[in-house]
């Protein structure tokens, strides 16, 4: 099996607001589950439901892989169920001016391609990508670009979780385990675990 | 030689079980507490790929975002919430995690259980799947919310991948004035920082403003690190550190417990320690706070008009034209005297004891406004027990207030405390995101307990300093 994610090809589709919180991505009231499955349905619920023009009611936009953002996206709650939902929704990859960083977290945990860019050039992708729906955009994680028809522009992300998804190594939990021994000598020096006199 | 070292970086290199080639480190983790939300699918991954839970003795587990607060009866009323009730039971069971369920005595918000029981402790790393898990970093330890996948990996390993933080030092200097709390503390700091300012960094909260807080005001400010963008935030232990966890149930006792307090007081950052950056502001300065907007940044002193839009960065207007069309406010206008609909006093930011008998304090002999409801959430039970002893339910329901069981409630609205349409709230708790307490038009107003209980009676935002009767 491989899992290696080198680059991510789809068409995009744009929400440049900034501070968008994961309480808007996937309201507090569809976390009363205990699987994941069907979140993908009620991505963006409550902001869809008080705007028709939202992005992810549109049709020209379904379908859509590659999510076009702005700053600190995904701030606020925890919640893995907000990345799940963009996910499942078919989202692939974000670009975004920047994220908040347990979101950014929790999209290396899914194997999502989180990557930032510049103001400027992502507000010329959305522009792009809002004029001529749909509009494939195909972000490189190793050259570190997204190209849109004659736009390029760079993107970047922070090496440890590039190389995961290159590599497809982003199964953290075998690694970890892969350590166990190193774990269990490392409790002996740790003093809470000692009594205070390790 | 001196160790020059913040607490952060050596409780950080304490618990280093090995840093990758690519800087990320494999980090030990203390102390796992879980909940009903975040936990079930992370067990699941164990079911799946067939692992226990480590080290079961680190995880401890409560129930706080759906349980109701009314009425408790089992089955829920609320199907899906009884099914996430049976399977955190079943999954502690099951893999042998200790579960303060509603029956225990103890139960409560994972945040106000953790430093109660003692499990919370100087020196720790510890994790949660719940953004304010940086709460416990009051005590000087090391402590970050997680995701969901993140939770299956410290159950399955006891430790997770994660990039040292840089560490800011935030300071703030003198005495707060009357009818300014720790709440108005955290709210000035996020004001000044911004939502975002924290990302990629730790929070020291240091000065002569925190040293003289007690351990739940501390917890207070610890507790919105989040919203400032900062994933942990911390303060250093100190002999009111010790005092507070000093007889608690899982604290060692006798030579032990010495030997604790003697190690907890040596992380703190000595006078120079090493900072990546430093912020400095004067406790003189900040005067009660409310929010305004839908990210806790959009903040104003309560005697401060809302901001002029043209008068804001070109980058930040679109923002906070979003953020006055949603909750309906004009620009350039006063804060107080705003009408509330709902008043909130609860959750893991403020629903300890110091916070009930303050609100309490104000509440006394008068009259919640006709036009409000207002309801009191305690953050756990033991702390809803020891306001029952005080007396205070009988002075929060004689103004008015309701007097509930102890859970996450309002805050974020999972379990039957909502507020309908576009109702307003004044609220004690950490978020006014777009919808955050349960209805998708609903409006928020974060002050502090003191102040919700102002609003209570005025009907409207009040100035708590101004505010009759009280003396403050
Ligand atoms: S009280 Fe609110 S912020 Fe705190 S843990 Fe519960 S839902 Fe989260």
């Amino acid at each position: 099996m491989t899992n290696e994610i080198k680059s991510v090809n789809g068409t995009g589709i744009p929400l440049m607001l900034d501070d968008i919180d994961t309480d808007r991505i996937i309201p507090a009231r569809y976390l009363r589950c205990v699987t994941f499955d069907g979140l993908g349905d009620y991505a963006f619920e409550d902001d869809r439901q008080q705007d028709p023009r939202h992005p992810f009611n549109q049709s020209e936009f379904r379908g859509a892989s590659v999510l076009v953002a702005g700053r600190n996206f995904g701030c606020g709650s925890s919640r893995e169920h907000a990345p799940q939902s963009l996910m499942r929704w078919g989202i692939k990859a974000v670009i975004a001016e920047s994220f908040a960083e347990i979101f950014f977290g929790n999209c290396c945990s899914l194997g999502v391609a989180a990557v930032t860019a510049s103001r400027d050039d992502l507000d010329r992708l959305a522009a792009a990508v809002e004029a001529a729906p749909p509009l494939n955009i195909v972000v490189c994680l190793e050259s570190l670009t997204a190209t849109a028809g004659d736009l390029s522009l760079s993107v970047e992300m922070p090496s440890s979780a590039r190389e995961a998804l290159v590599s497809g190594e982003w199964d953290y939990l075998g690694q970890l385990l892969s350590a166990s021994c190193a774990i269990r000598e490392h409790i002996t020096t740790v003093p809470y675990l000692n009594a205070f006199s390790a | 030689m001196s160790d020059r070292r913040n607490l952060f970086n050596k409780v950080w290199n304490l618990h280093d079980v090995r840093t990758l080639p690519n800087d990320q480190t494999q980090l030990f983790i203390g102390l796992h507490l879980i909940h009903e939300v975040t936990s079930p699918q992370a067990f699941e991954i164990l079911r799946d790929r067939n692992l226990k839970v480590a080290y079961p003795n680190q995880t401890v587990a409560t129930v706080d975002h759906i349980v109701p607060t009314s009425d408790q009866s089992r089955p829920f009323q609320d199907g899906l919430a009884e099914k996430m009730m049976s399977a955190i039971e079943r999954n502690c069971d099951e893999f042998g995690v200790k579960l303060l369920n509603l029956k225990d005595g103890r139960q409560g918000i994972v945040h106000v259980v953790g430093p109660e029981q003692g499990l919370t402790q100087p020196g720790m790393t510890i994790v949660c799947g719940d953004s304010h898990t940086s709460t416990h970093g009051a005590f000087g330890a090391i402590a970050i919310g997680i995701g969901t996948s993140n939770v299956a990996q410290v159950l399955a390993t006891q430790t997770m991948f994660l990039s040292r933080p840089k560490v800011r030092r935030v300071v703030v200097n003198g005495n707060l004035a009357p009818g300014v709390y720790a709440k108005d503390v955290i709210l000035y700091i996020i004001q000044k920082l911004g939502v975002q300012g924290g990302v990629g960094y730790a929070y020291e909260y240091a000065g002569t403003t925190f040293d003289a807080m007690s351990m739940e005001e501390r917890m207070t400010v610890c507790n919105m690190s989040i919203e400032g963008g900062a994933r942990c935030g911390y303060i250093n232990p100190d002999e009111k550190t010790v005092e507070y966890l000093r007889g608690r149930p899982s604290v060692p006792t006798g030579d032990e417990f010495e030997r604790a307090a003697a190690w907890w007081l040596t992380l703190a950052s000595g006078d120079d320690a090493e900072f990546d950056d430093q912020v400095v502001y004067n406790a003189a300065d900040i005067e009660p706070t409310v929010t305004w907007g839908i990210t806790p940044a959009q903040s104003v002193g309560v005697s401060q008009p809302l901001p002029n839009v043209a008068d804001c960065d070109a980058g930040e207007q679109t923002l906070i034209k979003e953020a006055l069309d949603f909750m309906g406010l004009a620009e350039g206008e006063p804060v107080k005297g705003t009408p509330i609909d709902v008043a909130f006093i609860g959750s893991c930011t403020n629903s300890r004891m110091s916070d009930l008998r303050e609100a309490a304090r104000i509440v006394e002999g008068h009259k919640v406004a006709d036009s409000v409801k207002a309801i009191v959430v305690p953050g756990s039970q033991l702390v809803r027990q020891q306001a029952m002893q005080e007396g205070l339910h009988e002075v929060f329901e004689t103004a008015g207030f309701e007097w509930r069981e102890a859970g996450c409630s309002m805050c974020l609205a999972m379990n039957p405390d909502k507020l309908q349409g576009r109702e307003v709230c004044a609220s004690s708790s950490n978020r006014n995101f777009k919808g955050r307490q349960g209805s998708p038009t609903g409006r928020t107003l974060l002050m502090s307990p003191a102040m919700v209980a102002a609003a209570a009676i005025e009907g409207r935002v009040a100035d708590i300093r101004e505010f009759a009767g009280a003396t403050v």
